[in-house]
This record gives C-alpha cells, structure tokens and sequence, in this order.
C-alpha cells in the first residue's frame, strides 16, 4: 500500500521534472541577462497574461482553432485511410503512385498559401483546405507504410482455414490496419497543429495563429507565448487521448506506453 | 499398401519465372500418400519441399504434372487441409482462445456457440493451453504458439495436416516434447499428414514413410518405410533398429547436401 503511494509519487515526480527543468531553465534566461529581459516575459507574467487573456478572446481562439484542426484532420485522414490503404496493399499501384505522393509532400503548406487564396479565398474553407493538404499527407505516407509491411501469412493462415476474401477482409486485414489509421491519426493532428499557424496567415481574425500574428504586430510578446504554449499543450492533451484510445483498441500490441 | 490413396502428385514439375528465363525447382516428382498415413518430405534446404507443401494447400499450381486430392484436382486452400506454418501465424490481435475460434467462426465451418465453447475447451486443454485462454499471443513462448497454431488448425476438422517445419524454431526439448503432443493427439484423431522437414531424427521417429529429395531440381531419391508400430515413444530413439535406419536416411541426406554445396560452388565460379 505504502510502496503503491510511494511509487506513485515518484512518477509524478519523474513526469514534472523535465517540465520544472524546462520552467527554471527560462527564469534562468530571463534573470541572467545574456538576453535583455525585455525580450523575454517571465513564466508568471505569462501566466497573468494567460488569466486575463482565458477572460477574453482566448477562449473563442482555443475553439476555433481546434474546430479548424479537427475538420482539416477529419477530412485528410478520411481520405488517406482508404488511399493509403490501397497504395499499401496493392504494390503495383504504389509503384505508379509513389512518386506522386512523395512530390505533393515535400511541398510545404505555407508555399500553397498564395494559391489557395486565389482558388479558395480568405474564408474558412481557405484554412481548411490548407489543414486538409497537410494532414492528408502524412497520414495516407503512414497509413501506406503500415499496411505494406503487413506479412501475408496472416491472410494465407485464414484461408487455410477457410476464409473467403471478405471475411478475411473484416477479421484480419481491418484489424492489422487499425493500429496504423490510429497511428496516421496522430501524425496527421501532429502536422495539423504545426500547419496552424500558417493556415491562420490567411486573413484569420480568430485562432491561435491570428492571435500570435496580431501580437506579433504590437511586439506583445507574453501574448505570443501564451499562444504557443496554448497550442502545444492542446497537441499533447490531443495526443494523450489519442494514445489512452489506441490502448483501448490495440491492446493486444506490444507497446510501452 | 492397401488403404486409399488421399494425395497423388503424378509427374509434378515445378519452375519459377526467374530474371534471365527460369528456374526449375521440382523435376517430375511423383508419389502417393494414402489415408491416415504420416509422411516425411526430407531434402537440402532450398530444395523445393515447401513448393510441394505449397501446392497440396493449394497456394500454387505445378508447372506440369497433376496434384490430385481424393482424385479431384485441387482448387485453392481450405479448412479440409489444416497447414502449420514455419512462422505459425498466431493472429496477435486475438486471445488464445479467440486464435482456436477463429475457423470456428467463418462460414465454411460455422458450428453453434455451444458447440464452439467446447471445442476451443477440448483444444485448450489436449495442447495445454487452458490456463491461457485470455493471453495475448506475444505472451506466448515458442512451444506454446506452436501448440496454439496446431489446435487451430485441429478446430475446424481438417482431415490432411500439412506442415512445414513445424519444430525448426524451436528448442531440442520443447521440440522432442512436441513430436510426442503430435503423435499423441494423431493417436486421438487420425489424420493424413505431411511434413516437411530437415531433421532426419523427426523425421524417423513420427512417419510412417520418408521421401528423401535430392538438391534442386529435387526429385525423388528413395522412398523409405518405418517399420515401428505405433504409439512410439522415446525409448525407440535408443533402439538399435532406429539407428540404423536414423544412419541410412542420414547417408542419402547428406549426399544430396554435398551435391548442393558442389552445385552452389561451381554456379560461384
């Protein structure tokens, strides 16, 4: 019971450390004087600025844009599931469409940005596009990945036992493949939150990356701190429960989690 | 041998498309197994023993020749014929016991939950298995996913087993130990096997005929009878007779090697 507590403790422990390391690292900056202390806002005046700031805008920025990562994410990993998973199981059209794949991913979103303004505007549907473009990427790269290094023996064990192709569709391709959309989830959200800002470049008036971008323009720089800690820390909280999902539904894999 | 004939592979050759032509791996081959009979396929490695397997469980087609089963030519694989794969193919995103079900649970062979509970209980326990029937495969040792990969296959009744190197991964005891589960339980439900193996000891000690092949192309170099009566256990691994029929098969064995390593060095040069 006494060990219990005692063990738990010391994770909490080991989990805070690198974030307390991480906090006296910057009042160590900030104090030090090797950069000149106006430019760089302590963690409480963050913090202060954080309070004041949840009484405000903050809130609506947080919702939108999280309501714009989840829809650029949800409408790129739709599509890449099923693309991926063709591309992954089907050599010879990956052959074809490798190189097209790799080509559209090297291009970096913030360079599309000017054309989508043209095709697509300044509204939302702007943002999303851009979310979409982003996340559909990574996602299909990982979902192909995945499914291609599934071993065939699987399927052969199945039939032997006298498996018909959609029953081995249903119980063995889609639960090997499940790890892998999981996995493309949380790459896609990964690069979507990265994608954020740039995305917000367009004319946003609400957001995290519209706020960082206005703050920006008046030198606010808690401001801007407060927007970035915001989308790092709604990343992790997005990945955690992504991951406590995975666990549910992967359970039998072997991972440390 | 007067019991009916279940495999016949009659003048079956075998080539693979390679980059400069083709290559042939098995040069008209023809032999029978008969019903309830346990027949070793031993050669080189690389010769051409899995293709054999490969085209009784109906995973391809002989170049040439026929592959009959029960008179009929084969179709493609199905739950008449339980392989057990070098690599077992433990479904790892199933429990023990879902692993056993899983026949149970498609059309070809879908039986009641009544009667599926019982067969996974009955499985479970013949390959010991019954105090892992919630266990995820990764928790498994060799021997026991070998173990489970056998009472799947057994689950759906299939009446030829085919394996391929069955025990090769495994340790020499966990091995021997399983030599003796598998006789034991072909004991209790008679079926017509055919095992590819390298080991001329596994080999002796679970058939009732040895197919000895020579290098690739592989043909048939001597067909050899077990004379011991079954149930055999370990003490016949002592006996004089074993020996000598142990040393014999070993001969042949191990001339087909020496012939592949002259093979292998005068293609290098």
């Amino acid at each position: 019971m006494l060990k219990d507590w005692k063990s738990t403790v010391w994770r909490a422990a080991l989990i805070l450390a690198p974030w307390l390391l991480l906090l006296a690292g910057w009042y160590a900056i900030h104090y030090s004087g090797l950069i000149n202390p106006a430019l760089v806002p302590t963690p409480h005046e963050v913090a202060v600025r954080f309070a004041e700031l949840m009484r405000g805008r903050l809130p609506l920025d947080i919702l939108m844009s999280t309501q714009r990562v989840f829809i650029g994410v949800l409408c790129g990993i739709v599509l890449a599931v099923p693309v991926g998973f063709v591309l992954g199981w089907y050599r010879n059209i990956r052959t074809f469409i490798d190189p097209l794949i790799n080509f559209f991913r090297a291009l970096p979103p913030i360079a599309l940005i000017p054309l989508v303004i043209v095709y697509f505007g300044v509204d939302e549907i702007a943002k999303t596009v851009i979310l979409f473009y982003a996340s559909f990427f990574a996602g299909v790269i990982v979902m192909y990945e995945g499914i291609s290094q599934i071993s065939p023996i699987y399927v052969r064990v199945a039939r032997t036992l006298g498996a018909r192709d959609g029953e081995i569709f249903r119980k063995v391709i889609i639960p090997l493949a499940v790890p892998h959309m999981l996995t493309a989830l949380r790459v896609a959200l990964g690069v979507a939150w990265a994608t954020l800002v740039a995305s917000e470049l367009i004319a946003a008036q609400q957001g995290l990356g519209a706020l960082i971008q206005n703050a920006g323009s008046f030198f606010q720089l808690d401001i801007i701190y407060v927007g970035i800690i915001c989308i790092g820390f709604i990343a992790l909280f997005m990945d955690l429960g992504l991951r406590a999902l995975g666990r549910r539904f992967v359970s039998w894999q072997e991972r440390i989690a | 041998m007067t019991a009916k004939v279940r495999i016949a592979f009659d003048n079956v050759s075998v080539r693979f498309p390679t980059t400069g032509g083709s290559m042939q791996v098995v040069d008209d081959v023809s032999y029978r197994v008969h019903d309830r009979e346990f027949v070793s396929v031993i050669g080189p490695s690389g010769c051409g023993k899995t293709t054999m397997m490969n085209i009784v469980a109906g995973f391809m087609q002989p170049s040439s020749g026929t592959v009959m089963l029960d008179g009929k030519p084969i179709a493609g694989p199905g739950p008449d014929r339980g392989v057990i794969f070098q690599e077992y193919g433990i479904f790892p995103w199933l429990t023990v016991k879902e692993n056993i079900a899983f026949g149970l649970n498609l059309r070809a062979n879908r039986v009641g939950a009544a009667e599926r509970e019982e067969i996974c209980q009955r499985y479970m326990r013949l390959m010991g298995l019954a105090d892992f029937a919630g266990a995820w495969p990764r928790m498994l040792s060799g021997g026991m996913r070998q173990r489970l990969a056998l009472a799947r296959a057994y689950a759906v009744k299939p009446q030829f087993l085919l394996m391929d190197e069955p025990f090769g991964a495994l340790d020499a005891q966990t091995r021997s130990a399983m030599q003796d589960l598998l006789l034991h339980v072909l004991a209790e439900e008679g079926k017509t096997v055919m095992l590819i193996t390298h080991s001329v000891e596994e080999a002796v000690y679970l058939s009732n005929r040895i197919i000895v092949m020579t290098a690739r192309p592989t043909r048939i170099r001597e067909i050899i009878e077990v004379p011991f009566a079954y149930p055999r256990t370990d003490a016949l691994h002592k006996t004089a007779e074993f020996g000598e029929l142990r040393a014999h098969v070993r001969d042949l064995v191990m001339q087909e090697y020496a012939q592949q390593a002259r093979q292998r060095s005068t293609a290098s040069t």
